[in-house]
């Protein structure tokens, strides 16, 4: 079935069966890679892509349900990679071995939409469903607070 | 051991001109650095360091990236003796070519050591050229001359020339002997030791495709190989004709597989037999996987159980082991002495997870097979693939590619042999991804185990003899990968009265290595044990530790023999490390009880040095908040970038406690825990705060990958037992009544 999608701010068409996951339609047919496969069982929140404004795993996401809402996935994050996320991932070093880190950068972005200076809960809550097996949590708590221009004291929480 | 020698006579750099100007500097090895290869020097010239005309210094990272940051410490010790001008480095990552480049792989902590002095020297050999070249130039002698961000500068004319512009009279002169080229004194180092971000930061946060997982190649097509749920089980029969019915399905065959029946299992046991369903797209084969009938031939053999085998472990405990090591009269010691304890610890099987899945990408084109992987043991992935497809190793070449996660997982290369096998059948290039239940179900996990311990203080409460029995998994003194533990380790060799012995039973099941394999569970038992001791004895477990680790291992037993080699535990930087995180913590200070505890605990592996403090918080329901953890560590005179080295214990410590509620079991074979949230996996929720500290001592320096993980088990379990008075015997916590909150 053919499907115009609206990424990033471009329109896509794809042909491909309706209950394939919007995960791999991104990663297989349209080679936008940096939306990450981690469970397919909606566990691990690396393929948290941004839906209508909403962070949804997208490896659950039939691509049939989509219709005309906006995806906004890592690549479209920011022009030049220069969202404030994406500065103080880089300035903090928080990837270890960077898998998870779209996942959590998208689900840090509509955190930061609607909670400009968020607490540490407020981080852990709306953080907790995105692994990080290297662990990186200590960074994130502290990436996050610099991007809402709140820098946390080394060491995290 | 030669592993972390400096380069010698034997080696030899190779300068070379470039095509298009410029040069490039190479090493020669005798590849002495592994010990399965001749020690014949293989006179490959390679490229470490190339300096084109218009400057451009591209350095090459030898090293497998699993997260450990080596792309970019390596490149900083080469750039930190040539002087190089950093922002402007180009980082390229290696092919796999040990010949040319040396140990490419990544375990053990081991990269670190190895590259230390190797990777300073290349970098010092490629400066040394480039003075001598300046020297020439301005007809002044080369000890007038300076370096610094890429130029050399005679300070007594004000003339300076930059490296592109000597880079091609540099290609003209010989390169220097190793042995020769001065070092910097630490105190010159400009790059090394500050806070750096990865260099390929700005590539992950932006979605860049960099993972095996994210290879492209024209023509590519996709699979999956559906495997048994019993290791070892065969296909007998599958409806392989009406999957080619499916959507985008364009093969799907059955492979035979090549497993031996194991009662223990070799760490790579060969391929699996299963269904390959190869589509356009992964989802289509993943999809069609779903349709698949298959009827199993199941082993013959045993297959493991875990209820059987924690009761198996209990009979054997009761009969005679294996004897590790035994020194003076335990039996009359413990009989003699003024207070006993007995204890029975048990810990489960793990597996690994790592976020990126394994799987890997083969064509097989003109008679050679090309690959791409992210494998942490790249070496023996080829050997595999080339002895599995009867090609020659010079036939499989390998792309290395960053690794979604290693932790040990991917020192085990079957999914590469897996897919080459499937690409020799299809004329196209292949990518293979596990599922997530694939990359569960055919783990190597870490073994669990059940220890017996018994031990005695005498009345001023002094340790004077101490009882072991481990028990896991082989047959006789042959255990299954990853689940011994050796006869030197602590506290052996340093209790006047002792036995340590081993008693296993078969596990037909795979076992692997799990970051700080070993220790990732003995470390936990021992320092618990020794906390019960202290307790036993009346005195603070700070000082109950310290005067058993302060003492000498006794001549003649297998730890003393380890004097002199990297393995053996220096008993004043490990009391050192202690001392210190007491220190900062404010052990002395720290009041215990009602629901709220301070634990704290040691541990010495892969060469480096760690003390942790634990403080948490308890409720009544059994739910733990680790609140913060205190980490001191020694890993010689230099960090390479305390930003990756930090994050290497941040990342240890948080996966130590997640280890603390995550478990395998078996039942009939099967693993019962198949979805990635029965893993239980640390939440950012449950992540407390990291503070670390460093002790420098005058050692070069060694790995961080793996060290700081073991001590935070006990140091969270023995503040467990701080706060509530319970002792934590058996993991995961769940079944000590407990969890993480
Ligand atoms: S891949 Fe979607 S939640 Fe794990
Ligand atoms: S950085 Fe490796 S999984 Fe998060």
């Amino acid at each position: 079935m053919s499907l115009s999608l609206h990424i990033n701010k471009e329109v896509h068409t794809v042909d491909a069966a309706p209950e394939t996951p919007l995960l791999w339609v991104l990663r297989d047919y349209l080679g936008m890679v940096g939306t990450k496969f981690g469970c397919g069982q909606g566990a691990c929140g690396a393929c948290t892509v941004l839906l209508d404004g909403r962070p949804v795993r997208s490896c659950l996401t039939p691509v049939s349900a989509v219709g005309d809402q906006p995806i906004v996935t890592i690549e479209g994050l920011s022009l030049h990679g220069d969202h404030p996320l994406q500065k103080a991932w880089d300035a903090m070093d928080v990837p270890q071995c960077g898998y998870c880190q779209a996942g959590q950068i998208m689900t840090a972005a509509a955190l930061l939409e609607n909670t400009p200076h968020p607490t540490d809960e407020d981080i852990d809550s709306a953080m907790s469903g995105v692994l990080c097996r290297c662990a990186t949590y200590v960074r994130i708590r502290a990436a996050i607070h610099e991007a809402a221009g709140q820098p946390a004291a080394k060491g995290g929480k | 051991m030669s592993l972390t020698q400096p380069l010698s006579r034997r080696d030899f750099f190779q300068l070379s001109a470039l095509a298009g100007g410029g040069f490039a500097l190479g090493l020669s090895l005798p590849v002495r650095a592994f010990a399965q290869m001749p020690e014949a020097p293989i006179l490959t010239p390679s490229a470490f360091v190339q300096i084109a005309p218009d400057g451009v210094i591209t350095i090459v990272a030898r090293g497998a990236e699993i997260g450990q940051g080596i792309r970019t410490s390596l490149p900083l010790l080469i750039a930190e003796e040539l002087d190089a001008d950093w922002e402007r480095v180009k980082v390229e990552q290696a092919h796999f070519d040990e010949a040319k480049f040396g140990p490419q792989w990544a375990g053990g902590s081991m990269t670190t050591p190895v590259s230390w002095n190797p990777m300073r020297q290349v970098g010092a050999a490629a400066r040394a050229v480039l003075v001598q070249a300046a020297a020439n130039r301005l007809k002044v002698p080369v000890g007038e001359l300076t370096t610094s961000k890429s130029r050399v500068t005679h300070a007594a004319s004000g003339r300076s020339l930059t490296y592109g512009e000597l880079a091609n009279d540099a290609a003209k002169l010989p390169a220097p002997n190793p042995t020769t080229v001065k070092l910097k004194d630490p105190k010159e180092y400009v790059l090394l030791g500050k806070r750096r971000p990865g260099r390929d930061n700005g590539a992950i946060v932006t979605g860049k495709p960099l993972f095996a997982i994210d290879v492209k190649l024209p023509g590519m097509l996709h699979a999956v190989f559906y495997k048994p749920m019993v290791f070892g089980a065969r296909v007998k029969t599958a409806n392989t004709d009406e999957i080619l019915k499916l959507p985008g399905i364009r093969y799907c065959f059955v492979i035979a597989g090549a497993i031996q029946p194991s009662a223990v299992v070799p760490e790579e046991p060969g391929l699996s037999s299963g269904v390959a369903i190869v589509a356009d797209h992964w989802y289509q084969a993943q999809r069609a996987r779903r349709q698949l009938k298959v009827e199993w031939e199941m082993p013959e053999h045993p297959v493991p159980n875990s209820e059987d085998m924690e009761k198996r472990a209990h009979e054997l405990a009761a009969q005679p082991g294996d004897v590790l090591h035994a020194q003076g009269d335990v039996v009359k010691a413990l009989a003699g002495a003024a207070k006993t304890v007995e204890a029975v610890y048990s810990y489960p099987f793990l597996a690994h997870n790592t976020l990126e899945p394994q799987g890997a990408t083969a064509w097989f084109h003109d008679g050679k097979m090309e690959m791409w992987t992210g494998s942490q043991m790249p070496g023996g992935g080829r050997t595999m693939v080339a002895k599995a497809l009867g090609l020659a190793e010079a036939d499989v070449s390998l792309h290395m590619l960053r690794a979604g996660g290693g932790f040990g997982r991917r020192l085990m290369n079957e999914n590469m042999v897996e897919v080459a096998t499937i690409a020799k059948q299809v004329p196209a290039p292949v990518k293979l991804i596990w599922s997530r239940e694939d990359d569960i179900v055919g783990d190597c996990f870490r073994a669990g185990g059940t220890q017996f311990l018994k031990a005695g203080v005498d009345s001023s409460g002094a340790l004077v003899a101490w009882q072991h029995r481990l028990v896991t998994f082989g047959e006789g003194k042959k255990y299954a990968p990853g689940a011994d533990i050796d006869a030197s380790e602590f506290p052996s060799g340093r209790i006047p009265n002792f036995e340590f012995a081993s008693s296993t039973q078969p596990l037909w099941q795979r076992t692997g290595w799990l970051r700080a394999p070993g220790s990732n569970a003995h470390a936990w038992v021992v320092n618990s044990f020794l906390d019960e001791l202290a307790h036993a004895a009346g005195i603070d477990p700070l000082e109950f530790q310290l005067s058993v680790i302060q003492r000498e291992a006794t001549p003649g037993t297998p730890a003393a023999k380890l004097a002199g080699t990297p393995d053996w535990l220096n008993g004043k930087r490990l009391a050192d490390v202690l001392r210190k995180v007491a220190e900062v913590s404010d052990w002395k200070n720290r009041k215990s009880g009602n629901g709220h505890g301070f634990g704290i605990a040691c541990h010495f592996c892969h060469l480096g040095y760690f003390a942790e403090v634990a403080e948490v918080k308890v409720d009544d329901s059994g739910a733990i908040w680790v609140e913060k953890v205190w980490a001191v560590g020694d890993v010689g005179r230099q960090l390479i970038n305390p930003s990756a080295g930090e994050a290497q214990v941040e990342g240890s410590i948080l996966e130590g406690i997640s280890h603390m509620q995550q478990e395998i079991t078996f039942e009939d074979g099967q693993v019962k825990q198949t979805m990635l949230a029965q893993q239980q996996l640390l939440r950012i929720r449950q992540a407390p705060k990291v503070e670390i500290h460093w002790i420098t001592t005058d050692y070069d320096p060694t790995g961080l990958g793996e060290p700081a993980l073991p001590p935070v088990l006990p140091a969270v379990a023995n503040a467990v037992f701080a706060a509530t008075g319970k002792r934590i015997r058996t993991l995961p916590l769940a079944r000590s009544g407990f969890k993480l909150a």
